[in-house]
């Protein structure tokens, strides 16, 4: 096993970009993510890659999809202000079916809002990324280890279904420093017969989200979503924690989820039969394991640092087949396991 | 067992630093190992604080709020966490920053002038090297080779002339307690 490395997330996220062969990194500055981008500075030009500070954060996602469109792996991140700029260039990302890699480390908000941990782009993340009909898969990562490894996942999962996936992360997961192992996980970028380049022997191959014709587009759009449901059949990803027998479930991801670890612990400790299933891909949210969860169930807990944005993916999983309640903190202050375990203690006793 | 550690003070005190020195000594102690900083307004000018946590298990919540050890570098520090550590935890007090004793008698309390010290002993601004020194005492099964491996993995290549001081001002902190 290779050694153990103590570092922040956002640089063991950077590191598992560059480890996937991403060597185009387009960045705008804005706390807590910016050892990402300072980590990037040092490292592209060692490995003969681009780092870029765009003038701004609408700048950095446009470069991003040009680079893609040429077949490279790319990537961008920001925190949540930064992310709001970004939402035309997904959609522009999605209308051309590219593949490209986003780092969301979250601060409280909305505004300009604090800079303290939140999560409260869960909706703009899964449900509302920018205009038009469009998904992006989002993996939540639970820890500095994670946060290399879902690199690594992000580049693989962004080329296989040609989307842009983004890393959910928050200002302690970034902030923070965890041992990181860099492991052999790393993908190759397959072929991209549809990429942008000089090639005399093919046809020439346009990257372009306009479609004036509606049948074209709307063709475009039917396909487009038969891929999304590929997606969702095949790679929701769910951590369980003490959830076989658990009747109460907390569901939380990120540095909620870690926070709820402790809180489940303590209630076990305590006699009531507390589980956690903790999101790793928040779209496509996972379904299956909700419903199975709500057979032993009794009650289900969202403990997230926004207003609720995740009790309604919970209830159409469990089909309104459970109570959900809300255990939360936001504007960047973050729960702590006594508020959770209250929580879990109150649900008991439902 | 597990130790939840909080060190804080102002920004230049080293309290960062010194948390990433435990923070590999845990490390390399084979033991889980979280630190996270107090990071955004405070850390430009103001009050710093970073948590420390070694365990034997998963760590779940990094965040410190319950300390077992409290490192408190300046009287603002004590003042705000004093009442946070743990029943028969651990309050190391640097006693040439802050003149206000612990009142806790549920706690053992360290009172160790580690500013004056490292001045004394020509290793200006390494007290919290020495604080830290005074937490390795209480750890099991901390060999000096560890500390020096911990050493040399937390003080950057480029400052490696930093070494030796900071594994003084360690020594000094262990034998203190």
């Amino acid at each position: 096993m290779s050694e153990k490395v103590l570092m922040k997330g956002n640089e063991a996220v950077a590191e598992g970009a560059i480890r996937s062969g991403c060597r185009h990194f387009f960045g705008y500055p804005i706390t807590p993510q910016n050892e990402l981008a300072a980590y990037m500075s040092k490292r592209m030009p060692k490995e003969n890659g681009v780092f870029l500070q765009a003038e701004s954060e609408i700048a950095a996602i446009n470069m991003v999809l040009g680079a893609a469109a040429t077949g490279v792996r790319a990537m961008t991140s920001s925190s949540s202000p930064g992310i709001a700029l970004k939402s035309e260039g997904l959609s522009y990302l999605a209308g051309c079916d590219l593949p490209a890699v986003l780092v969301n480390v979250q601060r409280g908000g909305p505004g300009l809002g604090g800079i303290q941990p939140g999560q409260a782009d869960y909706f703009i993340a899964t449900q509302g990324s920018g205009h038009g009909d469009f998904r992006m898969i989002v993996l939540a990562p639970g820890g500095v280890q994670e946060m290399f490894d879902h690199a690594v996942l992000a580049f693989y999962l962004a080329d296989r279904y040609r989307m842009t996936v983004m890393i959910l992360s928050d200002g302690i997961l970034g902030q923070m420093m965890e041992p990181v192992t860099f492991g052999n996980t790393v993908s190759d970028a397959p072929e991209k017969p549809w990429a942008l380049g000089i090639n005399r022997k093919r046809e020439k191959n346009i990257v372009s989200s306009l479609f004036l014709d509606p049948y074209a587009l709307e063709a475009q759009n039917f396909r487009r979503f038969e891929r999304y449901a590929e997606v969702e059949a095949n790679e929701a990803r769910f951590e369980g924690f003490m959830l076989d027998d658990a009747e109460i479930v907390v569901v939380a991801y990120g540095a909620s989820a870690r926070v709820a670890r402790n809180s489940i612990a303590e209630a076990r400790s305590q006699g009531i039969k507390a589980g956690m299933l903790r999101p790793i891909t928040l779209w496509p949210f996972p379904k299956e394991a909700c419903l199975s969860a709500a057979k032993t169930a009794k009650a289900f807990i969202s403990v997230e640092m926004s207003m609720g944005q995740m009790v309604k993916d919970i209830e159409l999983a469990v089909r309104c087949g459970c109570p959900v309640l809300l255990c939360n903190r936001v504007g960047g202050v973050v729960p702590e396991p006594a508020q959770v375990l209250d929580c879990i203690r109150k649900a008991a006793d439902l | 067992m597990s130790r939840e550690i909080l060190i804080a003070g102002f920004g230049g005190q080293g309290v960062l630093f010194s948390g990433k020195f435990l923070a590999n000594i845990g490390l390399l102690n084979n033991q889980e190992v979280s630190w996270l900083p107090s990071y955004g307004p405070e850390m430009r000018g103001g009050t710093a604080n970073c948590g420390v946590i070694l365990s034997p298990d998963t760590i779940g919540c990094p965040v410190v709020s319950r300390p077992d050890v409290l490192i408190a570098l300046n009287l603002p520090s004590l003042d705000k966490f004093e009442n946070a550590v743990k029943p028969s935890g651990h309050i190391f007090t640097d006693s040439s920053m802050i003149s206000k004793k612990v009142k806790r008698t549920d706690v053992i309390v360290h009172n160790i002038p580690a500013a004056k010290m490292a001045e004394d002993n020509a290793l200006s601004g390494l007290g919290s090297m020495i604080m830290a020194g005074g937490v390795i005492s209480l750890l099991d099964g901390i060999s000096d080779d560890l500390i020096e491996s911990a050493m040399r993995k937390t003080v950057p290549k480029r400052k490696q002339a930093l070494f030796d001081s900071n594994m003084k001002a360690v020594y000094i902190g262990q034998n203190a307690v």
